[in-house]
């Protein structure tokens, strides 16, 4: 039976690089592919564009090229990823030339373009999710609006000989499922297969989520060598069955732990992880360890697709200032609750008008409000101070207010910083697919 | 008395303003316990105000897996919430807090 193996080079855009030249260089891999976009990513890319036109695509794109562009295309690998974020084609340019300076003559570059969708959002039937209401009743700045392209794309990329393709927003498991209907000429309605091929990308879309990353807790869940910790490789046959493993000799483990981990990871109902390809089913997945590093994963399913794509858009939402001072020694914990209880009549008496309000001390309750100091508390407590006001202006006062507990707070009070940041947002909803239309660009070194 | 954290391990994911905590036996055997002990209404008490909407649970006996889906649990969204961990990543380790009766009956 014919069979595959795919390489994880990122999982998020400002992964470490020497793990994808690893796998590049020793990990016998046919594909490798990174992915670089969270949720707001593309929105704030779309306004480094709207600033610089030849901007807008992933400021990590030049470094991770320059690592393994070489070494891909002597060892015949393809290199897919979504690090063209709201510019694939200026992405796709910038590696072409990269490509030339390596003197890589030939080396073909795809842009897939069509995620873009601000233009066609209808302001009428397009409906924000969050908020139930139309994008015309949508009262705010729109800054960018991207639809998750699914394989398709990709793959036509693939059949035209790209060697290098860069999309902006696609669905991440689509990126890995590409490659699994190309090389295995799967049907696009082949609904079992395309389930077990978004099962397969959904494992290795975080990188070392899977090899250890994210897993370690001393003395319960060991993992060795995290500071050399090696990507995910999956073998995948084509009946869309595969074996997760990584490299020997990097750092890390592949377990039926760190699977099932990632395996839930980000899913809602396991047995409607809903994707633009197909509607995948988890929920009778089996994990089966095979030999050191070697885990088996069988019994993925799908479903016909919704026939509609998601689509996110950016939007300016509001400003946040903020201000932080520490507390230590006997007492800290009274002082710093003292400081908070100041801080929140400043509000009011200084007449600064807040959207939002929240104020905590790091060390006792800042990511769980309802927690109490054991007696033992905490021998030193960081006040944070944050509001979420209507301008830069108003959220810049924030941080003011902190620093004027030095002369007029609590005893003791150190080491004030402050920040203001206007905050880009996301939001979303649902488009059917047949408005889109995704088409590729190829160019070459 | 157990702590959750004696007999299984979690990891959190992050959509939206919906977060999803999985809950993972380490043995097959203490999987009944997870399904009998670990509801979605001693989830939702335990992080109380923190998550104000639904909390959804879906079981996965073949890996011995539950997973907690929770709605409007991220201080309105990851990209908008005044959080210090707006993804809310350390919900996992507060989660396998939960107290566990070391029982199979």
């Amino acid at each position: 039976m014919k069979a595959i193996r795919i390489g994880t080079g990122a999982g998020f855009s400002g992964d470490r690089i020497e793990p994808a030249v690893e796998l590049a260089k020793h990990g016998e891999i046919d594909y490798l592919i990174f992915e670089c976009l969270a949720e707001r990513t593309i929105a704030l890319a779309q306004q480094a564009k709207m600033r610089d036109p030849h901007a807008g695509f992933d400021p990590l794109l030049e470094r991770r090229m320059r690592a393994v562009l070489s070494v891909c295309r002597d060892k015949g690998i393809r290199i897919i990823s979504n690090m063209g974020a709201a510019n694939p084609v200026g992405a796709a340019k910038r590696t072409v030339e990269i490509a030339r300076e390596l003197g890589l003559t030939g080396l073909r570059v795809a842009a897939v373009q069509g995620d873009d969708v601000l233009d066609i959002l209808s302001p009428d039937t397009f409906h924000i999710d969050e908020e139930n209401c139309a994008l015309r009743d949508f009262n705010k700045q729109v800054v960018s609006a991207n639809a998750y392209l699914g394989a398709g794309g990709i793959v036509d990329a693939l059949v035209a000989g790209a060697d290098v393709i860069l999309t902006g927003r696609a669905a991440d498991p689509s990126m890995f499922l590409a490659p699994q209907i190309f090389e295995f000429g799967w049907e696009m309605d082949d609904w079992t297969r395309l389930g077990r091929g978004t099962l397969v990308g959904h494992l290795l879309e975080c990188g070392g989520q899977i090899t250890g990353g994210y897993f370690a807790d001393p003395g319960i869940k060991d993992v060795p060598d995290l500071a050399r910790l090696g990507f995910p490789i999956a073998e995948i046959t084509e009946n869309g069955n595969a074996v997760i493993t990584k490299l020997g000799g990097t750092g890390g483990c592949v377990t039926a732990a760190t699977c099932k981990e990632q395996l839930l990871y980000e899913v809602h109902d396991p047995k409607r992880y809903i994707q633009p390809d197909v509607i995948a089913d988890f929920s009778g997945v089996e994990i089966t360890e095979i030999g050191p590093d070697r885990v088996a994963i069988a019994g993925g399913n799908g479903f016909q697709k919704t026939g509609s794509l998601k689509v996110s858009v950016g939007y300016v939402d509001s400003c946040v200032g903020e201000g932080q001072i520490s507390y230590a020694g006997p007492g800290a914990v009274a002082r710093g609750r003292l400081a908070l209880d100041i801080l929140h009549q400043r509000m009011e008496l200084a007449g600064i008008c807040c959207q939002e309000v929240r104020g905590e001390l790091i060390g006792v309750n800042s990511v769980f409000p309802q927690a109490e100091p054991a007696d033992d508390a905490p021998g030193e407590v960081r006040l944070r101070f944050v509001v979420r006001t209507d301008d830069l202006a108003t959220a810049a006062r924030i941080g003011e207010e902190v620093e004027s507990l030095y002369l007029n707070g609590p005893a003791g009070g150190g080491g004030v910083t402050k920040s203001t940041r206007e905050v880009v947002a996301i939001v979303s909803g649902l488009l059917p697919e047949g408005h889109l239309k995704t088409h590729f660009e190829m160019m070459e070194a | 008395m157990l702590q959750l954290r004696d007999i299984a391990h979690s990891r959190t994911g992050d959509k939206g303003n919906i977060s999803n905590v999985s809950v993972i036996a380490y043995r097959a055997e203490d999987w009944p316990i997870l399904v009998r002990q670990v509801t979605a209404e001693r989830v939702r008490d335990h992080f109380g105000t923190m998550v104000r909407g639904e909390v959804l649970r879906y079981e996965l006996p073949q890996i011995g897996a539950l997973n907690f889906v929770m709605h409007d649990a991220l201080g309105g969204g990851v990209t908008r919430s005044l959080a210090l961990d707006p993804h809310g990543k350390c919900l996992s380790s507060l989660l396998l807090t939960l107290t566990i009766e070391p029982t199979h009956t």
